[in-house]
């Protein structure tokens, strides 16, 4: 298969200069911090502070969610590589205010072991931690074992929670709390129809035959629940739901959520919209009301072509922190 | 000419052969996780021992346990991910071991690689058979015990060699860490790539004795 261009420098530089150039964006309101840290410049003394981070790669995620109610600092590692320990400490450090630090990320052995090693760090520095691990990926593990499920496109709605949160409650236990139930009332699955590539060395970061596609399969091309011809969109729809509303949490007759329709890198802005005309339907036939739809590309895979969906089942207190305004590159809210 | 102990300054030009060694083996690396993983173990190994090359090259170690140390720390601090993670605790809690030891020899040889284990299985939490590292190490660690009152030559030659059998065991299995869990039986046949850079590092260091 053809490779696809890349319009970049070193191949071995791409995590370093991306996150020069997200700093950029930010126009002052963040800098880069350490080796490989971003975090807002002007945090409050006293502030709970969210701390969100993994592989870079991904973009806009982890790093490109820090911002104003959203993530107070990311700590980046290499592409598809979780940040080694000292850059976890940096950054935990310059996003500290005295009330202590929550890690929110992914749940990859390589992020929760690097990560548990800059608490480690950090609680020689007399900085408490505490860690939300995020496992919304239904297709990645059966109900019983959620500790053993993948964090994908959910963690946006998640953050966005957790970010408005850390900027309201003033205790890190009430923003484990908060955290909490918003991963506890998220479901994803994704479908791949074709795989990105290692910026390095050009090759694809899975192999996925032509004209077929991965149900459940995960960012990185990860096993899903099975390998099918690809459908259409209106076909597509209903079995990804089947899987969400298959999972332990219950959405029915008279629930509130948010649906999130993500594409993974080269899937259109075009499909996702299709996919949702055939979605909201879909979801109002189960007495299902979509109080907010999300429809971007903010949790990719270089050119990995798919999407998935997510929903998050809000109650009162979830609500009011979605309808906090939140600002950063990778998302934002009016 | 097999050695039967190395100094300080021979531990430091091992360690650079290790280095060497893992480097030139990217692409095997790389093959090897592609097949059951994201395909990015090899560069993350070769960023590591890069900058492992680097630290070594400055020298300035007082003791053998700060040269191993230093390995692991420049591999833990460049590279992220699961493998800096594990390969990072690997050569510091195994170099950790070797304080105050004047040279290294069959002795030090099983006394770092039992720490190297103890250190991983703490920070990864795998054990024997769920198709990591350890499947490598744990045979390794074993065999080097049973020799630690020999020759350095043969008890290097002979961790290799257990190594290398734990690493095809490891072909066998089914993951239950990292990507390829997610594979299932979809990952039988193929070895760990974790494994095999083990089984480099052993050899590697196996060759320099012999040298």
């Amino acid at each position: 298969m053809r490779k696809t261009p890349k319009i970049i420098n070193d191949p071995n530089a791409c995590a370093a200069e991306l996150l020069d150039g997200l700093v950029e964006a930010y126009d002052g309101e963040a800098k880069k911090v350490g080796a490989g840290s971003i975090v807002m410049s002007d945090l409050p003394d006293g502030k709970v502070a969210l701390l969100v981070g993994g592989g870079s790669g991904h973009e806009p995620i982890y790093h490109g969610l820090v911002g104003s109610n959203m993530a107070d600092g990311a700590a980046c590692g290499d592409i598809f590589a979780a940040p080694p320990p000292n850059i976890v400490l940096e950054a935990t450090q310059a996003v500290d205010r005295g009330k202590g630090v929550l890690y929110l990320y992914g749940n990859y052995a390589g992020d929760v072991m690097n990560f548990d090693m800059g608490a480690e760090l950090a609680d020689d520095e007399d900085i408490r931690v505490e860690t939300v691990l995020i496992w919304d990926d239904v297709a990645s593990a059966p109900p019983e074992r959620k500790e053993d499920r993948r964090g994908i496109a959910g963690l946006v709605l998640i953050v966005k929670i957790a970010g408005a949160a850390a900027s309201t409650v003033d205790s890190l236990d009430e923003l484990v709390r908060v955290t909490t139930k918003a991963r506890d009332n998220t479901r994803s699955v994704g479908v791949a129809v074709a795989a990105g590539s290692i910026p390095a060395t050009g090759e694809p970061t899975f192999d996925l035959a032509e004209g077929m596609m991965g149900v459940g399969m995960g960012i990185h091309g990860e096993k899903g629940v099975r390998v099918d011809p690809l459908c259409t969109a209106d076909e597509m729809a209903p079995q990804l739901l089947d899987i969400v509303f298959g999972d332990d949490l219950e959405f029915g007759d008279g629930d509130e959520v948010i649906l999130f329709i993500n594409s993974l890198g080269a899937t259109t802005q075009m499909e996702l919209l299709i996919l949702n005309r055939a979605i909201k339907p879909l979801l109002a036939a189960k007495g299902i009301k979509v109080y907010d739809t999300v429809i971007g590309d903010i949790v990719t895979c270089q050119e990995m072509a798919g999407l998935s969906v997510s929903l998050l089942k809000l109650d009162d207190e979830l609500k009011k922190y979605w309808d906090m305004p939140c600002q950063s590159v990778g998302y934002s809210k009016m | 000419m097999s050695k039967a102990n190395l100094t300080l300054d021979e531990v430091v030009a091992m360690l650079d052969r290790v280095a060497d060694k893992i480097i030139a083996s990217e692409p095997e690396l790389s093959e090897a996780d592609r097949n059951i993983g994201d395909g990015d173990h090899g560069l993350g190994m070769q960023r590591g021992l890069t900058a492992a090359k680097e630290k070594l090259a400055e020298g300035g170690f007082p003791s053998i346990d700060k040269a191993f140390m230093a390995v692991g720390t420049a591999m833990m601090s460049s590279m992220g991910g699961a493998s800096g993670a594990i390969f990072g605790t690997l050569f510091r809690a195994g170099g950790k071991a070797l304080k105050g030891q004047g040279v290294f020899d069959s002795a030090g040889l099983a006394t770092f690689l039992q720490a190297a284990v103890q250190g991983v299985q703490d920070r990864g939490k795998a054990e024997v058979g769920d198709k990591t590292v350890v499947d490598a190490m744990v045979p390794a660690a074993e065999k080097a015990k049973g020799t630690s009152e020999g020759n350095l030559t043969e008890a290097l030659a002979a961790a290799a060699d257990a190594a290398e059998g734990g690493k095809e065991a490891s072909k066998d299995m089914v993951a239950k860490f990292g990507r390829a869990k997610t594979l299932g039986d979809g990952a039988v046949g193929h070895p760990d790539a974790g494994a095999l850079s083990f089984t480099i590092i052993m050899q590697a260091m196996r060759d320099y004795v012999n040298e």
